[in-house]
């Protein structure tokens, strides 16, 4: 198959970037996408050009590295799969493909696709665990959680951390990631007694990061490679609403 | 020679680690506030680490290559986490969990380690239950276990197939917690080039900064290396493709010793080979194979659809070989097993290299609620690579190069043999012998991270107190970071035709037909010296565009291949030293009339430690003997 690709290039953080054309041929239906972006990498190199900086890691969707804007959505045309999970069997012979990194202002650019997360970790930093020192934890079984609740809290806690939702909303919104993570701590009786100072912390270093507000325009679950559903947004205003009453 | 000091502490099996506790030196509050610790890799045991440490007092500095902590291989673990809860009330115990271990590593690592990593899997999981992970859970409230490989008891915890990830963030969240004390300094997006020893103690790293290039000095009073596994030697392996050897292999080259180098297991249930092109093999789950049963066709080069292949044209092989255990023996044994009918002309697909998995038996029995309640995340990744539907159809696999059992040779302090550097999880050697059983990493590295390091990293530090802060400004750290780019300079110079991967390819190519499942002495020879001309051809025909000051992902890839083919020798070397077969180290010398691994205990009961000579540039060999008093040394039968 041939592709005719437009990609982002960029120096580095400081230099202006723009869409450089590509025109890929030989590419196998069987190849994944980042498959695609090696081998286009691979032509690059041998012909004396730089290869397009991208990043990746597990290749199985589970690590959250890799952050490619394709045509348009976030991780591409497909629903709940991350970049590095997209076949070439998605597109058709003779496509143009669009990839641009992440676009938000917590998400510099540092070069080509490469975009700077680390607000996410700030934000984790600021609540996003349980105050418990190793050693000092009971034992397992003495501390019951329903099932139910330990599925739901299963479904916000699979979140990749890859930032698709941020990228996928139109003010840069953080909420879902955030929201993921207060409601899975809030979820089980372990994480209740701080959830409240918890929802609080996250919620505003959210906001001093530069993360924009959350309009409830659903973009974020539609493009978030794990599912991860809007209703622990609801669960986190609910929190960080009661975390206003008690202070 | 130097010899090797394993200080494992008197007493009986089961009351030395207590007695070890009891006795090692301890540091005051006061003191730790004066201490720096380096640690480096954010999976679980280096998250577990360095958030233990902080919260212990140290100052600690934790590094990763990666732009967050929480992307560490860790990540990607599926199936489970072991501990002796005997939750199941089916007759387990720390014992069991000790002998099950010692016996899947066919009685090549030592006793009172694994007694060790047995005893601390409970305190795991309760800490890691209290952290936040989501386990799964029983109707009752009460957590769930399932069993897995090469065991006969229910002990593995899980969170569907994504334990090593909720048991990774369970870690990760700890270690925030301490980054925003201010007592863990949080470096990403680092390569660590070198350990830099000053008067024979590991006093710190040389780091490259991967944004801006720079080549960093960090000083400490101690280091440990938390940096995982590479059987991403292999190029196509189920790691990540950013795992990698470097750090450990930076120490090795410092004075560390490298144990068993070649023991790697390959993983036997992996999505098999889809062409040329393909970066990396996606693992399914070993759990699959307690529902899943693995069959080839009866009739050599059958090429019909599986579902109109009739049962009795199956050829169940681990059944029929393994009627005590089946589908659940061990992963070398089921992996050589594929292997087996594949090169003997049963295998299925196009290559005819891969096994079919089949769940139609366990969907009829618990009905495909049940089966989709265990297995949902895995049989959709399956589907979403594949294009085939596992609830209605077979899965393919085939075996792939998994977790690598060798690593820096570690004493029971886990200090390597450098004063100061610690070895924790899968870097280092300690705890699987020659083959580790499923569930069993993550039990490890939760140990390693959570219980263990802290407790002896104290004991050596308490000797440290009076050590003033380590100057990153002395000639040793400068000397070291001038080697370091030099290194970096040497590999930008080359300016040759290829590229990184087309050499790692080929360099994979050859470890895994010579150096992989099954090997002989005549190929590990002939390894040897095809590494030693494709590393020729390395040094002379690699292209590294762009520059060392700025992103360069080639430049990051050519340092990791470049020390692989150092590595690779001793692999080799290591094998070809070990003629017997033990676990995962199949050598064809040494087989049963069946086919099964033929142990040679009197003459390789030991850890081969290898001991890298600058002065020679070779390798020698160190003999860890071990001796076993509280198992009794059996034949490894799953029959």
């Amino acid at each position: 198959m041939e592709f005719n690709l437009k990609i982002w290039r960029q120096k580095d953080a400081r230099s202006q970037g723009g869409f450089i054309d590509y025109n890929l041929k030989g590419v196998s239906g069987e190849m994944s996408f980042l498959e695609m972006i090696d081998y286009l990498n691979k032509t690059l190199i041998e012909g004396g050009e730089e290869p397009v900086a991208f990043e990746h890691d597990c290749r199985e969707g589970i690590c959250g590295s890799c952050s490619l804007y394709i045509n348009g959505r976030p991780h591409g045309p497909e629903d709940l799969i991350a970049t590095c999970e997209l076949r070439m069997t998605r597109f058709k012979d003779g496509d143009t493909i669009v990839i641009e990194p992440w676009r938000a202002k917590s998400f510099p650019v540092l070069k080509d696709l490469i975009v700077d997360r680390y607000a996410f970790d700030k934000i984790m930093q600021a609540g996003g665990f349980i105050s418990v020192n190793t050693g000092a934890a009971p034992e397992a079984n003495s501390i019951p959680v329903s099932k139910e609740a330990a599925d739901e809290a299963y479904d916000a806690a699979i979140c990749i951390g890859c930032g698709a939702c941020v990228a996928a909303c139109k003010n840069s919104s953080a909420m879902l990631f955030v929201a993921a993570k207060v409601s899975q701590l809030s979820l089980l009786p372990q994480g209740k007694a701080e959830t409240a100072k918890r929802a609080r912390a996250m919620v505003e270093k959210m906001d001093e990061l530069g993360f924009g507000s959350c309009t409830n325009t659903t973009a974020c679950e539609t493009e978030c490679p794990k599912g991860i559903s809007m209703a622990h947004i609801a669960r986190l205003n609910r929190e960080f609403l009661l975390a206003g009453l008690k202070s | 020679m130097s010899k090797l000091k394993s200080m494992i502490p008197d007493g009986p099996l089961e009351e030395k680690w207590n007695n070890h506790k009891n006795s090692v030196k301890l540091v005051s509050p006061a003191n730790k506030n004066k201490l720096d610790i380096i640690v480096v890799g954010t999976g679980l045991s280096g998250s577990a680490a360095a958030s233990t440490l902080g919260e212990l007092g140290y100052n600690v500095k934790s590094f990763c290559f990666q732009d967050s902590p929480r992307r560490a291989h860790s990540v990607a673990a599926q199936g489970g986490m072991n501990a002796a809860k005997n939750y199941k009330n089916d007759g387990d115990s720390v014992y069991r969990l000790f002998k099950d271990i010692i016996k899947g590593g066919d009685y090549r690592a030592r006793e009172a380690y694994v007694y060790r990593a047995a005893q601390v899997s409970n305190q795991s999981i309760d800490q890691l239950v209290a952290a936040g992970v989501p386990f799964a859970r029983e109707y009752s409230g009460y957590l769930d276990n399932r069993s897995f490989g090469g065991v006969q008891v229910s002990r593995t915890f899980y969170a569907k197939g994504q334990t090593g990830q909720q048991c990774l963030l369970g870690a990760y969240s700890g270690l925030n917690r301490q980054i925003a004390r201010g007592k863990v300094t949080m470096y990403t997006r680092r390569d660590m080039l070198d350990v830099v020893i000053v008067d024979g103690k590991a006093r710190g790293i040389i780091t490259r900064n991967l944004v801006s290039g720079e080549i960093e000095r960090h000083s400490a009073h101690a280091v440990v290396l938390a940096t995982g596994g590479y059987s991403t030697i292999y190029y196509l392996s189920t790691l990540a493709v950013g795992s990698n050897a470097s750090a450990a292999w930076a120490a090795h080259r410092k004075g560390a010793f490298f144990a068993n180098p070649s023991f790697v297991q390959i993983h036997p249930t992996s999505l098999p080979q889809l062409n040329d092109f393909q970066a990396k093999l996606t693992l399914m789950s070993e759990s699959l194979r307690n529902d899943g049963r693995i069959w080839v066709p009866k009739k050599k080069g059958d090429t019909r659809h599986p579902n109109e292949i009739k049962e009795d044209e199956r050829d169940y092989y681990l059944e029929r070989r393994y009627p005590a255990f089946g589908n659940l023996v061990p992963r070398d044994v089921a992996s050589r097993a594929a292997k087996e009918r594949c090169d003997a002309g049963y295998g299925v697909g196009e290559t005819g290299l891969s096994v079919y998995l089949d769940f139609s038996d366990s969907i009829a029995r618990h009905g495909k609620e049940t089966i989709k309640s265990r297995y949902e995340n895995l049989f959709e990744m399956y589907q979403k690579i594949t294009g085939i539907d596992p609830y209605n159809e077979p899965m393919r696999i085939y075996p792939a190069g998994h977790y690598t059992m060798g690593g820096l040779w570690v004493d029971y302090n886990l200090m390597t043999t450098i004063p100061g550097l610690f070895a924790i999880g899968e870097s280092n050697f300690s705890d699987h012998g020659a083959n580790r059983l499923g569930a069993g990493s993550l039990m490890q590295c939760a140990g390693d991270g959570y219980f263990i390091l802290p407790v002896t990293i104290g004991n050596y530090l308490a000797d440290e107190i009076k050590t003033p802060r380590i100057s990153a400004d002395i000639s040793e750290f400068r000397e070291a970071e001038q080697a370091a780019r030099e290194k970096l300079q040497n590999l930008m110079a080359i300016k040759g035709t290829q590229t990184v991967n087309s050499f790692h390819r080929r360099l994979g190519r050859i470890m895994w037909d010579y150096c992989g499942m099954v090997k002989n002495e005549e190929g590990l020879k002939k390894a040897m010296k095809m590494l030693a001309g494709l590393k020729k051809e390395f040094w002379s025909d690699l292209r590294i565009p762009g520059t060392m000051d700025e992103i360069n992902q080639e430049l990051e890839r050519a340092v990791r291949v470049a020390d692989f083919f150092e590595l690779g020798q001793l692999m080799c070397q290591d094998a070809l030293s070990r003629e017997e077969s033990c676990g995962a180290h199949f050598r064809e010398e040494s087989q049963t009339p069946e086919g099964e691994t033929q142990r040679i205990d009197s003459r390789f009961s030991y850890v081969s430690a290898w001991e890298y000579r600058e002065k020679d540039k070779k390798h020698v060999l160190h003999k860890e003997e071990l001796t076993f008093e509280n198992v009794e040394i059996q034949e490894r039968s799953y029959k």
